[in-house]
């Protein structure tokens, strides 16, 4: 019981200290969880990382999931992933309570006008880090290129996408293992 | 009701949505186009709260979303909606890890999903864009965000090719933007 409120509490720090989420969280993860506590290894963090951002869902959830399983299995995963979002839900509630007391004053209504703009380029070069790492060749381009029409121009729900996407990867691989042979 | 229809959709959210960070929004978009729950543009501040916030922006994003639309027990709810599908795939990942990094497959079929996702957080930017310069679609030039297009340009140079200022926090231009915002009353 005790090891687990521990194990809930870390990751609650961690939780707090990450601000922004992917990259941001792996410093911190490397301080709390390696060198504090000993509960992996630099190794299998880099791991848990590479395999947590590659599967589905928030990076930072599905990291603490696999330190959680590791130390104490499937109860462990539970107690690391309601830890690691514990501090989201009590500072976002509390904010967002406060925002919308106020939104109708006009300042704050000028100041989010202001935010939205830095919004537009923030995730202008989120995306220009996901390039680097996702559109590498010809046919990683035209991936690309087709969700991005269909993604604009038609009205479907972005599950389709991804399933078509991880399907036309499959295809792609069989070609280029007929191809080799 | 309303809890069990947050918790599917954000469920789903989590299932699909794949790299992090903002990988949650287009289908956050089309959560809000299919059911009203919140407006594009509340969307757009919610992404501004989310990376100036403690917290995954993914989680944040879920958080806010949930409370948005049905308060506190809504917050919780998509909350818990978004993990739950992260909790059960990563256990039984962690069964076989090995296997799993290795596997020719699961690499082919992320070949393809990392583009999508990039092409689709590209998509929803872009109408976060059109919404903040146009106010939306087709408005004309008359209606164009000149302030906000200079805004843009200054804070695209900073983020990008100012080594100084390159690695600060988004926060920090998150806040100077709201500032500006205020005092040339965007």
């Amino acid at each position: 019981m005790r090891e687990l409120l521990d194990m809930f509490l870390t990751f609650a720090r961690v939780g707090v200290m990450t601000f922004g989420g992917g990259y941001a969280m792996l410093p911190i993860l490397q301080r709390e969880v390696v060198e504090n506590k000993g509960w992996a290894t630099d190794e299998e963090l880099t791991d848990y990382f590479a395999i947590g951002q590659c599967t589905p869902g928030v990076i930072a959830v599905n990291t603490a999931t696999f330190i959680g399983q590791k130390k104490r299995g499937i109860l462990g995963g539970v107690v690391t992933t309601l830890g690691v979002v514990f501090p989201s839900l009590v500072i976002i509630t509390a904010l967002a309570g406060v925002i919308t007391a106020f939104s109708h004053l006009p300042w704050v209504q000028h100041a989010f006008a202001g935010i939205r703009v830095c919004v537009c380029v923030l995730i202008f070069n989120a995306v220009l880090k996901l390039w680097k790492s996702a559109v590498k060749d010809r046919s990683a381009l035209v991936i690309f290129l087709v969700v991005f029409a269909g993604a604009v121009f038609l009205d479907l729900s972005p599950v389709l996408y991804v399933l078509a996407a991880a399907a036309a990867g499959l295809v792609i691989e069989v070609i280029r293992g007929r191809q080799k042979r | 009701m309303i809890y069990l229809q947050l918790f599917w959709e954000f469920f789903k959210t989590g299932l699909f949505a794949v790299g992090g960070g903002l990988a949650t929004l287009p289908f956050l978009r089309d959560i809000s186009a299919r059911t009203g729950w919140f407006t594009a543009a509340q969307l757009a501040d919610m992404v501004a709260v989310s990376e100036s916030t403690p917290g995954p922006i993914g989680v944040n994003m879920a958080t806010y979303v949930g409370y948005a639309t049905a308060g506190i027990g809504g917050a919780v709810v998509a909350t818990l909606g978004l993990i739950t599908p992260s909790v059960i795939i990563i256990l039984i990942i962690a069964a076989f890890l090995k296997a799993f990094r290795d596997n020719r497959w699961v690499n082919a079929a992320f070949y393809g999903l990392r583009p999508a996702s990039t092409a689709m957080v590209a998509s929803a930017g872009l109408s976060v864009l059109l919404l903040t310069m146009w106010n939306g679609a087709a408005a004309g030039l008359s209606r164009f965000n000149w302030k906000g297009a200079v805004l843009a340009a200054v804070l695209l140079v900073l983020t990008r090719w100012v080594e100084p200022t390159k690695k600060l926090h988004p926060i920090v231009f998150i806040l100077v933007s709201a500032v500006v915002g205020v005092v040339f009353a965007f």
